[in-house]
């Protein structure tokens, strides 16, 4: 019935110098349907998939904003991304309060990542079974996090996290040398390639199913962004125009994207 | 949610733990301070600096401050600094009770020290810490326990300088020329005739010549005053304050006054 004796509770090594119920919380992140962070010199943003329980049921949200500046997107267990994302905004408020300064996102990621390694250490606690890739700028320029229950936290110029993230992943590797000097317009269709890539067989990116987040200076398809470029979060039919700029999966292989013409490899 | 009825209705820690998720129930007492009737609030400051005066120039900002912490009428420290740095970018003024200003200097470099230990590019500037200062000061005078000082913050930062006044009330305000305690009777004028309409074009020598005309008329009018003083200036070069220096004072007019002290006629 177990699969060890040594996942009963957090505080105890395997023989392997493991800690199961940790892995646990990691494999909870892997339930959750993906979300892909990207970031270029002027921009960050978040694509993320969206689950409904059925054809009657709304889709489950994906992306929280934090702070004018901060978004986040997760995968796994909502309820403590709740609670997780409720802790950010108090410490982003904090931060303008205190020293009118928007929080340096580094320091908010840094915040949950020593919050959840405390469950991974005390006794009669539990981990957080969810993940989160964090986009965000600051006086450093556009970031992007990801935060896991384990109490890590990396940035990253691209990364992608839940249900077959590993396949998203390899598109980004393929890709992510070019995202320095994207436009937003070319970033995005770069992230929502990546995302294509976790669907099953049988499904495809529609404006139901799909978030967009974004940080940094608005795109031709926006309106009305303030020139800050607030972190946003495009649902609907406002990424229409956007899913329609993606390559059909089944065209041609050298029909990637444009200005990335010299990483055309055979599928 | 907290489950422990016997919380509700006091105050819990958002920071620690909003959702009072941690296991053992946990009863915070009304504190009761058995030296409360001993406790004493400030309600008049001791050792006293008087004015500061700073003002805006072309490179960024200038301000100056005597060398005098008195007690009462006497002229008891003629080497006090009243000008602290803090971090690169901001340099803070102070009049008023001199222990807490060394109170607040320790605390501010409480806190650029843990702001440089992060170590992660991002650094407090004067607007970070006049925000800091105006809830620092706004709050003790809550608790009915002011810190009994009036703050001029200078600073000049990415490309901006910054000029702005908290005093133990905790009310602010920004302007190109402030000048505290008894200097912003009589100093504050001069400096806004020489300074207002001209902040972008004073040159440091100007600037100079603004602030060493108003601590001379300063240290002939204010009797809580030496001709000792340290000026500041926060450029993009970053801040310096200098040695004390001296000023040259003529007081043969003296002679010709009439209607004050005891002269005959």
């Amino acid at each position: 019935m177990f699969r060890n004796t040594y996942d009963s509770d957090n505080t105890v090594f395997s023989p392997q110098g493991r800690l199961h119920q940790v892995e646990y919380a990691l494999e909870a992140v892997k339930q959750g349907s993906a979300a892909v962070g990207l970031r270029s010199k002027t921009h960050s943003i978040l694509l993320a998939l969206k689950r409904s329980t059925g054809e009657l049921a709304s889709y489950q949200q994906k992306m929280f904003r934090i702070d004018d500046h901060v978004g986040i997107a997760i995968a796994g267990l909502t309820s403590d991304a709740r609670v997780l994302s409720n802790f950010m905004r108090q410490h982003a408020m904090s931060s303008r309060m205190l020293f009118n300064r928007p929080v340096p996102v580094n320091r908010l990621v840094s915040a949950i990542a020593d919050k959840a390694q405390v469950n991974t250490q005390e006794y009669g606690r539990r981990p957080y079974g969810v993940g989160f890739l964090v986009i965000g700028q600051d006086q450093t320029g556009p970031h992007l996090y990801e935060f896991s229950p384990s109490g890590n936290s990396y940035e990253y110029f691209a990364m992608s996290i839940g249900a077959r993230s590993q396949s998203a992943k390899t598109y980004l590797e393929k890709h992510y040398k070019s995202f320095a000097d994207c436009t937003l317009e070319e970033l995005i269709k770069h992230g929502l390639h990546a995302l294509r890539e976790t669907l099953q067989q049988d499904k495809e990116l529609t404006i139901n199913n799909t978030s967009i987040g974004i940080v940094g200076p608005s795109s031709a398809h926006e309106e009305a962004v303030p020139p800050a470029g607030p972190f946003r979060i495009l649902e609907g039919e406002k990424i229409q125009v956007f899913l329609d700029s993606m390559v059909p999966k089944d065209a041609p292989a050298p029909t990637t994207t444009a200005g990335d013409e010299d990483v055309q490899m055979a599928e | 949610m907290d489950h422990f009825p016997t919380n509700w209705g006091r105050p819990r820690n958002d920071a620690f733990d909003a959702y009072g998720t941690y296991p053992i129930a946990q009863h915070p007492r009304n504190a009761v301070d058995v030296f409360a009737d001993g406790v004493q609030r400030t309600q008049q400051p001791i050792v006293t600096g008087t004015s500061v005066l700073a003002i805006k120039y072309k490179d960024g900002i200038m301000m100056a401050a005597d060398n005098l912490a008195s007690y009462g009428s006497l002229a008891r420290f003629k080497d006090v600094q009243r000008l602290h740095p803090v971090g690169d970018y901001t340099v803070i003024g102070a009049g008023g009770d001199m222990s807490d200003f060394q109170y607040i200097q320790q605390m501010l470099e409480e806190l650029v020290t843990e702001e440089f230990a992060s170590q992660d590019g991002h650094t407090l500037g004067p607007v970070e810490i006049h925000e800091y200062m105006s809830h620092v000061m706004y709050a003790r005078r809550s608790k009915i326990n002011p810190l009994w000082n009036s703050l001029v913050i200078g600073g000049f930062k990415n490309g901006k300088s910054f000029l702005s006044y908290v005093d133990l009330l905790g009310t602010t305000y920004t302007a190109s020329t402030i000048a505290t305690g008894y200097g912003s009777m009589i100093a504050q004028p001069l400096l806004r005739k020489a300074v207002e309409g001209n902040e972008t074009t004073l040159t440091e020598e100007e600037a100079l010549k603004i602030i060493e005309s108003s601590m001379r008329v300063l240290f002939y009018r204010d009797a809580r005053s030496i001709n000792k003083f340290q000026v500041a200036t926060i450029t993009e070069k970053g801040a310096t304050i200098s040695e004390s220096r001296h000023l040259e004072t003529s007081w043969s007019f003296a002679e010709g006054i009439r209607g004050y002290g005891s002269q005959t006629q």
